[in-house]
């Protein structure tokens, strides 16, 4: 070989494939302002709607009068619900199996639910409208706290259910009650708890919130009425399952029905739901034969669509005096606003709450799920989670704390004790699920070891008694979290939406001069789909992965997918791109065996093509392959180069962590700091670590935002009091800690690349580890738990409370 | 609504248009100039997306109207790349630095840094923190943004980028 030839890692290094943290692809465009959003798009004649909204929280409404709005310069029309009861879209089916009003048929059951549709020329003169539509309500007595929902004497606030003693997840106790969930064995349970030596039991809330990406939601609608077709461009997570249901809900061809997700500013599932503003829009657009524009404002994305968590989870754990855990019991009350539209697989109303076991080997667990309705707004999405799991994880690691406190164990000791251990998996939980891998002590131990964790005890130790002595008035908690997710929805066994299995897809065609593209049923909302998965073609087949172009979003061109939500991108559609890329690398092996005169099993994959074992020099690389693909296939074969895969996963994936987060908290003030937080996650396989440490920056930074104050609040009277970014807490550069990182890789068994998704681990693990710091650094007062979130002037009520300030 | 006549200047560019004296500039930047690389987050001057350069200032564009800016000279994020088309040393920090994810607030973070550089060449990280305050960013947790201004301060000034320990 002369010097000139590429070494293998020179070879390898030019593939850009897995494990290399290759720059993104998608940001020459956003850096340049070029990103193709939808508030970005225009269409010829294009209307803006915009809606008219309730004041009210609960109110009948007696009569909507719009002639002063239809005198408005610009307005055009003025859509109601008996607008939409001519074409049947009044009210419109949740994924959750409940119906929800479009718009307000007799009655309003939250703040700001939409009540009139404006269709104006443009955005200004749509709000010249909403300010001269007349609407008169009759107000009637708000229910907003969840635990009264089922008194006796609580208002009915779903008519449209009256006399319905079951609902899509079975009975119905009462007029408020959508389901009841349970799962476990409930008489083992019982014993357990019977005999235990040590129990616990707290009541822990997980408050409402809101996922808040930075772009809205928003939808273009244009329909044309001489194809018949409906082209929705919208900020859709899911946009495949966006097209069925409008196709099943407005009775119109699937085949008719083009949506298109462009660029997304951010979802963090706020953009997996169907909203009335879409099917206003696409109303408005068949109403008036022309495209028609809905963008939400911020005040309506925090207030109206979309809220997330509100879960209220009583907890008790059985132990052994010595720390083992015997037993698990939860009930939780799940306040789901006005209609149930959570964003859950169909049959799971709780979402995947049920891995609320976590990382910890119970031998029996009993969980009970209450779904109730109050006046507030409907959603319950999961907020860069999967489905609830970052409910049970805030759940179990806050109730493993308690525990040690009243043990007076180490919180981590109490973990390694506990923790399934490496030689138990698959592990088969309680609650019912198979945990794929992990190796939880090797990872506690190492951010044990990394963070100094027994020193920063000792300080502690040291500082409580310092405070004691008057010599300072901070304190310092340590937050541990240990967290098991449970990602990748997933197995058609157990998961679809509205009957379609949550399978994902991946169509690669190569072209003749080794380039290609590949179609995806994922869509990205930033987390660089355009790069990764261009990263695990290129190791599959060899072919830089500059040299692939990956496409998402468009229904016409993308293979179904059920999207992007629920860390499942990498675990599903991530899998489906490998295994088309193997079905790609399978026919290349026969068109090389052909060109390069050899049977196929001489033949092996060597970084960038095939070469013959133990001839070295005979080789052909993918990129002459490609172009092979179009002249000289072997006979009989088909020429050309692409293959489809649909991948139904045989299993969830379970990425784990350890967190530790250091604060310290002026008891005089409530004003804390992140003295330090350090996060290791086990993702299995490493696809861009780049991207990785990104990703978990940010799930880190909502999940300090969710614990230290981000709140959806309601008044006692109904009123949403978080409706701007002024009360609703978005941390800047300036409050956002400084974020640790670190790893170990502990791949999935079951994926093809041994990847298990990362997004939302962050998240998950990082909410109870910021608690838990909180509630740490108040223990040795006597508190056992203090609800999120920890803001300022919640600490200092604890501290208050607790008796540190006079 | 009568309409009133405004002229600015919008990178490098004179423009005109017919707005309302409600119109905000954003709008007109977005709509009238169709230029969007200028977004709208939160219309409440909180997040940033809409910040431009204005005269030598960083402004939120969803709050000021049209009219206001009219004779001004204005920056926005489609202004930014260098004069032969190729990545300005910001934009080229953001993406080495994986400064941004989604997007949305990139062009109004890019502006902001912008700015900031001008008024100071070498920020320290809490200045630099201090600086981009006004600019929300949902994907990022900021801290590759800082080293992506970082990034940039360094090469402006010529001098080797060192980052950070972690």
């Amino acid at each position: 070989m002369n010097d000139m030839t590429p070494t293998r890692e020179q070879r390898s290094a030019a593939l850009e494939g897995m494990g290399c943290k290759r720059k993104r692809v998608e940001d020459i465009r956003f850096t340049q302002g070029k990103g193709n959003y939808v508030d970005d798009v225009k269409l010829p004649g294009m209307l803006h709607g915009d809606f008219v909204r309730s004041p009210h929280p609960h109110a009948r409404v007696k009569k909507i009068d719009d002639s002063e709005a239809l005198k408005v310069p610009g307005v055009l029309a003025v859509i109601t619900a008996e607008t939409l009861k001519t074409v049947n879209l009044a009210w419109m089916p949740t994924l959750a199996g409940d119906v929800q009003m479009v718009l307000a048929d007799g009655k309003v059951l939250f703040q700001n639910q939409e009540v009139a549709f404006v269709v104006a020329t443009d955005r200004y003169a749509a709000d010249d409208g909403i300010n001269k539509v007349v609407v008169e309500y009759e107000p009637l007595p708000p229910l907003v706290d969840p635990f009264k929902s089922m008194d006796k004497d609580a208002p009915v606030l779903r008519e449209d259910l009256a006399g319905k003693t079951s609902g899509a997840h079975g009975p119905r106790k009462h007029h408020n009650h959508i389901f009841e969930w349970t799962v476990g064995d409930k008489d083992l349970t019982d014993a357990a708890f019977n005999k235990a030596d040590v129990k616990i039991k707290e009541m822990i809330s997980y408050h409402r919130t809101h996922p808040s990406p930075l772009e809205t939601c928003q939808c273009v609608c244009s329909f044309d009425k001489i194809k018949g077709e409906l082209t929705i461009y919208g900020t859709f997570q899911a946009p495949h399952v966006i097209r069925t249901v409008v196709s099943l809900i407005a009775k119109l061809p699937e085949q008719k029905i083009h949506v298109i997700a462009p660029d997304i500013g951010g979802g963090f599932g706020n953009k997996v739901g169907a909203y009335p503003g879409y099917i206003c829009a696409a109303v408005a657009s068949i109403v008036t034969g022309k495209p028609v524009k809905w963008v939400e404002d911020r005040i309506e994305n925090l207030t109206a669509t979309s809220f997330a968590r509100d879960y209220h989870m009583t907890t008790e754990v059985a132990a052994t005096k010595d720390g083992k855990v015997t037993g698990l019991r939860v009930h939780v009350l799940a306040d789901h606003g006005a209609f149930d539209a959570c964003a859950d697989p169909s049959k799971w109303p709780a979402g995947f709450f049920n891995i609320v076991t976590g990382s910890y080997d119970f031998p029996t667990a009993h969980l009970a799920v209450d779904g109730v309705y109050t006046n507030k707004a409907p959603g319950g999405v999961a907020y860069r989670c999967s489905f609830r799991v970052t409910e049970a994880a805030y759940c179990i690691e806050r109730a493993m704390d308690i525990l040690a406190q009243k043990l007076n164990m180490d919180p981590a000791e109490l973990r390694l004790k506990n923790f399934i251990k490496p030689e138990q998996f698959p592990y088969h939980s309680a609650l019912g699920w198979e945990y794929d891998s992990g190796d939880y002590h090797t990872a506690m131990r190492k951010m044990m070891e990394t963070t100094g964790y027994a020193a920063l005890r000792k300080e502690q130790t040291e500082k409580r008694a310092a405070f004691a002595r008057g010599e300072t008035r901070e304190i310092m908690g340590l937050g541990v979290s240990f967290f098991t997710e449970i990602v990748g929805a997933g197995p058609s066994k157990n998961c679809d939406i509205l009957g379609i299995a949550m399978f994902d897809s991946c169509e690669i065609r190569m072209h003749p001069t080794g380039a290609g593209i590949a179609r995806v049923g994922s869509k990205s909302q930033g987390q660089g789909h355009e790069t990764t998965w261009a990263q695990i073609i290129a190791t599959e087949i060899g072919i830089p992965a500059d040299n692939i172009m990956v496409e998402e979003g468009n229904t016409d061109t993308a293979p179904y997918g059920l999207g992007t939500y629920g860390s499942r991108s990498t675990p599903v559609a991530g899998a489906a791109i490998a295994m088309a890329a193997r079905k790609i690398k399978a026919k290349a092996q026969m068109i090389a065996a052909y060109k390069l005169e050899v049977h196929e099993d001489d033949l092996e994959f060597d970084i960038d093509g095939f070469r013959v074992k133990g001839l070295p020099e005979k080789f052909m690389s993918m990129k002459d392959i490609c172009w092979a693909a179009y002249n000289s296939v072997p006979p009989g074969m088909e020429p050309g180069l692409e293959a489809v895969s649909y991948y139904d996963p045989p299993n969830m994936t379970y990425p784990f962590g350890a967190y530790l987060c250091v604060m310290d908290i002026d008891v005089d003030t409530g004003v804390y700091k992140v003295r330090r937080f350090y996060a290791l996650d086990d993702c299995g396989t490493r696809i861009n670590p780049m991207i990785i440490e990104g990703q978990v920056h940010g799930g880190l930074t909502e999940a300090f935002a969710i614990a230290m104050g981000q709140e959806i609040r309601y008044d006692e009277v109904g009123n949403v009091v978080t409706g701007s970014f002024m009360d609703f807490f978005m941390p800047t550069a300036v409050e956002t800690p400084h974020w640790e990182t670190d790893f170990t890789v502990t791949p999935s068994p079951h994926h093809p690349i041994g990847a298990k998704g990362v997004g939302e681990s962050p998240n998950v693990g990082g909410v109870p580890a910021f608690s838990n710091a909180v509630n740490d650094a108040f223990s040795f007062l006597g508190s056992t738990h203090i609800q999120m979130p920890h803001d300022f002037w919640r600490n200092w009520k604890a501290a208050k409370a607790l008796g540190a300030v006079a | 609504m009568a309409k009133t006549h405004v002229t600015m200047k919008v990178n490098g560019a004179e423009v005109e248009g017919l707005v309302e004296p409600r119109t905000l500039l954003v709008h007109f930047i977005r709509e009238n100039l169709q230029m969007t690389g200028t977004h709208i987050g939160c219309e409440t001057t909180h997040c940033g997306a809409c910040t431009v350069d204005i005269d030598g200032m960083s402004v939120k564009s969803c709050t000021m109207f049209a009219v206001q800016a009219e004779g001004s000279d204005i920056t926005t994020v489609e202004g930014m790349a260098n004069a032969d088309g190729t990545l300005s040393a910001l934009q080229e920090g953001f993406r080495m630095m994986h400064g941004l994810q989604c997007g949305f607030c990139t062009p109004g973070m890019i502006m902001r840094a912008h700015r900031l550089l001008k008024e100071n060449a070498s920020p320290s990280e809490q200045e630099i923190r201090m600086g981009i305050s006004g600019n929300i960013c949902r994907c990022t947790g900021y801290q590759n943004i800082v080293k992506a201004i970082q990034y940039a301060a360094a090469k402006i000034n010529g001098v080797e980028f060192r980052e950070a320990a972690e």
